[in-house]
């Protein structure tokens, strides 16, 4: 691989902020911003969006708790994709399942120079991180977990992102398909987390690896990862009916 | 004319002041529907940083069937220890309305915000605030014979503008400089992206529960005060209230 096809955090931040910037005086010119539907819910969801962006410049970190703030927290939405039982089903992932994830690979795609994939295993030997945080479910409770694994930007530089990309799209085994900017992609504390509460990463939470993006309400980190795609444009997945930016 | 507010003439309510009284309805009535449906998904409320299902709750609200549903598998302890904190599974499926009921909360509170912030700067430096609410003399006696006369019930009629009895100042500037930052900033206080940011916010509310706990406080006091605001107006003349604060 090329050294000039790396990309720095900063660079990265840089760019997303300055694509950000161009994008709210010339509109059309690229798709840096989620469509609003025509809806006027989704176009308040925007307009958060672009205030938080302006208005909360810094990569400041979430805070972090002690070991002894660590709480019960319970598992909601699909909380096992091998169950046939569950809306999330997977047949795939019942098959990993079985094989005790040793199969598993997280494939990485899309604009970056060298595509590829990780086991749980690659996975852990990347420098990792450790952090205590709250967990912010929109349904309104919250829950404190000490979660393990590696800074998605690490990834994302061994992979060599590109220039162009602007977006971060996760897929999940249980059907569950979501993105990110490069802004909250490549914040030190959104992580691929393979360790909760200093054991491996258990089913209910999104086993074998599960991402972790604190500066945004539990929905957004998603269970059960199967696929990262960069991209340079905003992949409309649709309408889900809730907010694609959710810092609030 | 009201013999408490002596010395000021009566005036017409100001554009500004009419204008953001409407917006800020609309938002407040938007912000009450969600609330509510939001108390619905979750009827559980804590004090400190976290707080969940399978944590004791300060006090729970019995709306909607989430209140005690109690649908969780077994519970795993994360440790090997008495008293550790556990994980379940949820196995009900719970009401959740939160996609739009989020939303529309957040769009009102933007409309709510930005509606009052102006109000609070044309206020100032207009001399609003300071000739119509601020109580022209603060005495226990001005005070005690407002009180008495609420007491007999004993409400004029409305003159048609802002001038405003003793306790109604107090109520006002009660809801304007107490109710309503308090109730902006515990919301802020929800928010992971703002925290992470303004970290004293978590602080001054002793964590995100406690915040969303006042939060929820806090709008049972300004719901109060709408209730005590609209008998007053029908109290004081329904119809030239209405007109006065529209035309």
């Amino acid at each position: 691989m090329k050294r000039r096809n790396y990309m720095s955090r900063r660079q990265a931040i840089a760019t997303g902020l300055s694509t950000l910037g161009a994008a709210l005086m010339l509109p059309g010119c690229t798709k840096p911003l989620p469509p609003t539907y025509g809806n006027i819910l989704r176009m308040g969801d925007r307009l958060t969006y672009v205030a938080h962006r302006a208005l909360l410049p810094g990569q400041s970190l979430a805070k972090e708790y002690n070991f002894s703030n660590i709480s019960s927290m319970p598992a909601t939405g699909t909380t096992n994709p091998a169950d046939t039982s569950q809306k999330g089903y997977n047949e795939e992932y019942e098959k990993l399942f079985k094989g005790n994830f040793e199969d598993w690979r997280l494939a990485l795609e899309g604009s970056v120079t060298m595509p590829g994939s990780f086991s749980v295993a690659d996975l852990q030997k990347l420098p990792s991180r450790t952090q205590i945080t709250r967990h912010t479910c929109e349904e309104g409770w919250t829950a404190i977990t000490e979660w393990t694994g590696v800074p998605l930007s690490t990834l994302l530089q061994t992979a060599g992102i590109k220039p162009s990309a602007r977006f971060i799209n996760f897929y999940a085994f249980d059907g569950f398909a979501d993105s990110i900017d490069l802004y909250d992609a490549f914040h030190p504390q959104t992580i691929l987390a393979y360790g909760m509460n200093g054991k491996t990463l258990p089913i209910p939470h999104g086993a074998p690896v599960r991402l972790r993006v604190e500066k945004q309400i539990g929905y957004k980190s998603m269970k059960y990862l199967s696929r990262i795609v960069v991209t340079d444009d905003y992949v409309d997945l649709g309408d889900s009916g809730w907010a694609w930016y959710t810092g609030i | 004319m009201d013999p408490v507010n002596t010395g000021h003439e009566a005036s017409k309510h100001r554009n500004w002041v009419k204008l953001s009284h409407w917006i800020v309805t609309v938002s407040f009535l938007a912000l009450t529907v969600t609330g509510f449906e939001m108390i619905m998904v979750h009827p559980r409320f804590y004090w400190g940083e976290a707080g969940n299902d399978l944590t004791p709750a300060l006090f729970e609200v019995p709306v909607s069937r989430n209140y005690h549903h109690g649908g969780y598998s077994s519970s795993t302890p994360f440790f090997d220890k008495p008293e550790s904190p556990v994980s379940a599974s949820r196995t009900y499926d719970i009401f959740n309305q939160n996609g739009w009921g989020r939303s529309l909360h957040f769009l009102s509170g933007w409309f709510l915000t930005l509606t009052g912030l102006l109000y609070l700067l044309a206020g100032t430096f207009t001399g609003h605030f300071r000739r119509h609410l601020w109580p022209q003399l603060w005495s226990l006696k001005h005070l005690k014979e407002d009180m008495r006369r609420h007491w007999k019930w004993d409400i004029p009629a409305t003159s048609g503008g802002p001038d405003y009895g003793f306790l109604q100042r107090l109520s006002y500037l009660g809801v304007i400089f107490v109710l309503m930052p308090l109730i902006a900033m515990t919301g802020m206080t929800m928010s992971p992206a703002i925290t992470a940011e303004h970290g004293w916010l978590l602080k001054l509310f002793l964590g995100a529960q406690s915040a969303r706990t006042i939060h929820f406080m806090v709008s049972v006091a300004l719901e109060l005060f709408l209730a005590v605001h609209l008998v007053m107006i029908v109290k004081s003349g329904f119809r030239k209230q209405v007109r006065s604060m529209t035309l």
